[in-house]
């Protein structure tokens, strides 16, 4: 309490603090949120450097070594620290290198969705009419789809693989940047502020992009993490459902999938790769809570 | 009310035309032939690829197959599978009742235990029970379902030997199939142990499928619970000396309820894809492992149809909750 009333006099005098400051000392009282944040660091790492932190190739099998357990069981060795499956690849490189794949999922399907969400949530906004009843029905229609099940109707028809899954996921995830977009857009075009860009002249390409898109940006910036995390999952599904990533690709639902007959035989076959899910979607699931705090001026004080 | 009803239907109906639409092109948008996409061949020769094409009525102009797709689902005519050769909405309407049944008892599930721990997790706000809670919903609702039913079947179908892996009941049983749901079907058949072994198998999926919605309801519990503790009322109806828990259960559960039944509402589409991962795990013989089994065989009269069976459920289902909502809360009926 004391070091409250001490901060206020300073902070008076120096004028406003900056806001990207401000939203700092905000997010950082957010434990969550900054452990998140520390563990998608550290996994963006361990994905940059995974050639070197990996004991073993991802794709190499050893003929000698099937279904070996993890160090700390009866008949496991150092050699392979997560025991290996059942072709004899070594699990602790398969799940490393398996970061890359969904990290990179997760990033070009969100970039994707975000740009292409964005862009038709805005024209929706600004121009009411027949883009608008068109942009949104279209978008009604897609939410009626179960996102897994729209995700194997794209994949139905572009084809099993890394990237079309990607594009699959994409595509499931637009509405929701579509729709977040069209709300604030309009919320922002009735504010004064907008209006006064407006009389002085401003003409439309301006008034969305510089005048009203910045102003939208903080429920975006908190769908596309907590996106992160729907991307990785969605696609993880596929992969295990065989629609996605193909063996012997080291992505994580590919793996689960072909340690499904393992379950009862070899359970750090099907453990390690879940727990790398688990830990990557509950990463970015924590950081997005954290930022809608932070950005979030209802909640805020 | 009535003016409110025919609203919000008449809102649904370009909607579904849309799917109807996105059905009928999905076919079209396969690479390759149509002909040999919807007939489940290849190398078929020129006179029978003709024949086919009128037969299917390819040889029309597109919005005119448009018509007659329209035409026959408003008859009930989905095709055949390319696989079984049977028609497809029946194959879908003996299936769906397993779907049914899995999802009602994992949203069951998931009210049962998610709605109190909400609620308690209120009320006993920043106590350790609070943080198990929240830290708990949140690991669910990051689960990878797929990985977690398969965790649980190594857990209590491998080391306990508790229950079974896969399928509805065990094969020495055999229920004749009167509502579709075995619950009952087991119960009316009279057979020794039939209801213990459906409830055996069900108990898995039930908890892998129910998961997300679990964490999804607590959390929306708690906070729905918070917010309507703060309110005036609630400190009026304490200072009367009401007993807390009465307070608590009466005044305040009813109106944080409001959004919490929209969000079991909007549970439903993703109960859905979560069916279609649940199911495959425990070779559940539903709607959703039948819709990824005809994804791998490339059975597109079966995918096309239940694209647009499912989407038109899960649009009922929002149906009537929307308007079971406008029931409830008078100020949403009066709004639009």
């Amino acid at each position: 309490m004391v070091t409250e009333v001490a901060d206020i006099v300073p902070v008076a005098q120096r004028g406003p603090r900056h806001p990207a400051r401000e939203f700092w000392d905000y997010f950082r009282t957010n434990h969550g949120a900054v452990g998140g944040l520390m563990i998608i660091i550290g996994l963006l790492l361990l994905a940059a450097f995974a050639g070197v932190v990996a004991p073993h190739s991802p794709i190499a099998t050893h003929n000698d070594a099937f279904l070996r357990p993890p160090v700390w069981e009866a008949g496991g060795s150092w050699t392979y620290p997560l025991g290996t499956d059942a072709i004899g690849r070594d699990i602790l490189s398969r799940v490393i290198h398996g970061s890359r794949l969904s990290l990179l999922i997760g990033t070009l399907a969100v970039s994707i969705a975000f740009l292409c969400g964005v862009a038709l949530g805005l024209v929706a906004g600004f121009f009411r009419g027949i883009p608008e009843i068109g942009i949104m029905r279209l978008v009604d229609i897609m939410l009626t789809l179960p996102s897994l099940l729209l995700a194997m109707v794209v994949v139905a028809i572009l084809g099993p693989g890394l990237i079309n899954a990607m594009f699959a996921v994409a595509i499931v995830t637009l509405p929701a940047y579509v729709r977040i977009t069209r709300a604030a857009v309009i919320a922002e075009r009735a504010r004064d502020y907008v209006v006064a860009a407006r009389v002085a002249g401003a003409g439309r390409w301006r008034l969305m992009f510089s005048t009203v898109l910045p102003n939208c940006m903080a429920p975006l910036i908190v769908q596309a993490t907590l996106g992160f995390s729907a991307a990785i999952l969605d696609a993880a599904s596929l992969g295990f459902l065989g629609l996605g990533a193909q063996p012997p690709l080291p992505e994580w639902g590919t793996m689960l999938a072909d340690s499904r007959e393992f379950v009862l035989r070899a359970w750090w076959v099907v453990t390690f790769p879940g727990v790398a899910i688990l830990v990557t979607v509950l990463a970015f699931n924590l950081l997005g809570d954290g930022l809608r705090d932070a950005l979030d001026p209802k909640l805020k004080r | 009310m009535l003016r409110f009803i025919l609203t919000r239907v008449s809102l649904i109906i370009p909607t579904f035309v849309g799917l109807t639409l996105v059905a009928f092109i999905l076919v079209h948008l396969i690479p390759g032939d149509p002909i040999e996409t919807l007939a489940g061949e290849r190398g078929i020769d020129a006179e029978r690829h003709a024949r086919l094409l009128s037969e299917y009525g390819l040889d029309k102009p597109l919005p005119v197959q448009y018509a007659v797709y329209v035409g026959h689902v408003l008859h009930g005519d989905f095709g055949l599978s390319l696989i079984t050769h049977q028609s497809v909405i029946r194959e879908f309407a003996a299936l769906f009742p397993a779907t049914i049944e899995l999802s009602v008892c994992a949203v069951l599930f998931a009210i049962g235990l998610g709605l109190p721990a909400g609620i308690i997790a209120a009320v006993k706000r920043n106590t350790p029970f609070d943080h198990g809670v929240m830290a708990t919903a949140l690991a669910g609702y990051s689960m990878p379902i797929f990985w977690w039913g398969l965790l649980l079947i190594l857990l209590f179908s491998g080391w306990l030997a508790l229950t079974p892996v896969s399928g509805r009941i065990s094969v020495e049983y055999f229920v004749e199939p009167q509502t579709g749901f075995l619950l009952i079907d087991s119960l009316l058949s009279d057979q020794e142990g039939a209801f213990r072994s459906a409830v055996s198998h069900l108990i898995l999926p039930t908890i892998v499928l129910g998961t997300v919605p679990l964490a999804v309801i607590a959390r929306m519990t708690r906070s729905a619970m918070l917010e309507v503790l703060g309110e005036d009322y609630i400190r009026t109806a304490r200072a009367k000396g009401l007993p807390p828990y009465w307070v608590v259960g009466a005044h305040a559960l009813r109106n944080a309820l409001i959004p919490v039944v929209t969000v079991i509402g909007l549970q439903i589409g993703s109960l859905f894809a979560g069916a279609i991962l649940t199911e495959t795990i425990f070779s559940w013989p539903g709607v959703g492992k039948w819709l990824y089994e005809a994804v791998n065989r490339r059975d597109y009269p079966v995918l096309q149809g239940g694209v647009l069976l499912i989407g038109t459920v899960v649009m009922a289902v929002n149906l009537g909750i929307d308007l079971l909502y406008g029931l409830i809360n008078p100020r949403i009926r009066h709004t639009r």
